[in-house]
């Protein structure tokens, strides 16, 4: 071969930056997002079922918390009714982390923030983690915008 | 007709695909047997197609140069576009692989009504440079940012990849705007062959075919995002499974995603017997990778047959006697 040394040189460059998943994960394990679906208030629940069926949610939460976002915000909705007509708060707080949160009340944080102390009301969203949306989310690398308005609970930092 | 033919070929791919999408039984083999084999067929056929392009010989400098060659002190040479350096050559290399130097310069021609008759007539075309500049780039991001699903945990740079891409925010899932760039830079490249007659006489099928067939992933990668929905971490672990070589089938993906890496698997093991091949061409190309140094070096072919030749210094020796006695004159007594 001409110029064999450089050729090779290109190709084991070209080899290693197209099998960098093989490499990269190399004797790791293939554990998917560890969701936690037995919170304490899920538990209490009688009947197991978010807003929507889990397929449902699990395709288009984001749609569904944007068209939230729009209803609250922009119109002045608060009530949301589902494909079964079962009636729904709409806040992400209150109705979302209040089962979606799987922090415990001993690493609640107690800091001085409007949505605490104004209101008196205890705030899932402050208190509790999100690992429920962050075991995903980290795991498709995809950011939520969630906390860009709303308050970010310091669990949620990786 | 060659439009067709491509087009016919991909429709016919993407129903394949729908139907091993719809049979349970038949994911294993388009989730992860066909991924595999045509991972294989792509890195093996590239190397095998760099190989065999490398060993045919290259004799001589060969550059083509739109500069002034290295000559006299006193007349400046254009150092990038005629080097006579091996950094002037990469330097020449990269404006060529990352800013398409050379379709920069493309230019059109025109047959004008002139006064006395029809005038030739050149312009600057800069279109299907900034089309391909865009389609390549969008293609490089949009296959960065998959590495979300091969990784695990995923590096901050593909992330700052993913960021900056969807910064628009604009609707949830957020628009990509290499999404965007690629279906318009595809499209007009693909009108750009039908429409323009020149180019359309001398497309083919394997032309039209590699267009099609991205037009279609980047269809299905879309509609996968945006409509039909699939699980994105069921995806990854199937994804993972195949990095690590262990490899896991969860259920329920949805059917576009099985569309979608058919077609992927499909163009990858396609790749190295198609005109996609230009991604390792580009760096072997005699015209662009050589150094302008022919006056400075002298180039021997390699293969140059070993002449015996007789020459009159020794011609002088084997007759000088004879030619002394003739009276003729010699070199040396």
């Amino acid at each position: 071969m001409y110029k064999g040394g450089k050729i090779i040189a290109s190709l084991i460059i070209f080899a290693a930056l197209f099998t960098i998943p093989f490499f990269y994960n190399m004797g790791k394990v293939n554990a998917g997002p560890d969701v936690a679906l037995e919170t304490p208030a899920i538990q209490q629940l009688s009947d197991k079922q978010c807003v929507e069926s889990p397929e449902f949610m699990r395709a288009n939460h984001m749609k569904l918390l944007n068209q939230w976002r729009e209803e609250a915000v922009r119109n002045g909705q608060t009530v949301y009714t589902n494909s079964q007509g079962t009636e729904f708060q709409i806040s992400l707080q209150d109705t979302c982390l209040k089962c979606h949160a799987t922090g415990s009340a001993s690493n609640a944080v107690v800091l001085s923030n409007p949505a605490t102390t104004t209101t008196g009301v205890s705030n899932p969203a402050i208190n509790e983690s999100p690992e429920f949306c962050a075991s995903c989310h980290d795991y498709s690398a995809v950011e939520p915008k969630c906390w860009s308005c709303h308050f970010e609970p310091k669990e949620a930092a990786k | 007709m060659k439009v067709l033919y491509s087009f016919i070929t991909v429709i016919v791919l993407i129903i394949v695909a729908s139907i091993g999408a719809s049979i349970a039984n038949l994911h294993y083999v388009f989730g992860i047997i066909i991924p595999y084999l045509a991972f294989i067929m792509f890195v093996g056929g590239f190397i095998y197609r760099v190989v065999k392009w490398g060993r045919s010989p290259v004799p001589f400098r060969i550059p083509t140069t739109i500069g002034q060659q290295k000559s006299l002190p006193w007349i400046k040479q254009n150092k990038i576009e005629n080097p006579s350096s091996a950094f002037g050559v990469i330097v020449r290399m990269a404006m060529e692989v990352f800013l398409f130097r050379s379709l920069f310069r493309n230019t059109k021609t025109e047959l004008r009504e002139g006064k006395n008759g029809p005038e030739l007539s050149y312009g600057s075309a800069k279109w299907l440079w900034l089309g391909s500049l865009f389609f390549h780039w969008s293609f490089l991001i949009i296959i960065v940012r998959h590495l979300r699903f091969f990784l695990e945990p995923v590096p901050f740079l593909v992330q700052a990849f993913e960021n900056v891409d969807g910064m628009l925010q604009i609707g949830l899932p957020a628009i990509y705007l290499t999404d965007v760039f690629i279906l318009i830079a595809v499209t007009f490249l693909f009108f750009r062959r039908l429409v323009v007659p020149q180019v359309r006489y001398i497309s083919l099928p394997a032309d039209f075919f590699p267009l099609f067939m991205i037009m279609s992933i980047a269809g299905t990668g879309i509609l996968m995002r945006y409509f039909f929905k699939v699980d994105l971490v069921a995806v990854k672990e199937l994804a993972i499974g195949l990095a690590t070589f262990q490899p896991v089938l969860p259920t329920d993906i949805g059917p576009m995603f099985f569309i979608h890496i058919f077609l992927v698997s499909i163009l990858f093991a396609y790749f190295p017997m198609s005109k996609l091949m230009h991604m390792g061409g580009i760096f072997m190309s005699p015209t662009r990778n050589m150094m302008n140094n022919s006056r400075m070096v002298r180039h021997i072919n390699p293969w140059n047959y070993d002449v015996e030749v007789h020459t009159y210094e020794h011609y002088e020796d084997e007759f000088r006697d004879k030619m002394k006695k003739a009276g003729l004159p010699v070199e040396k007594e």
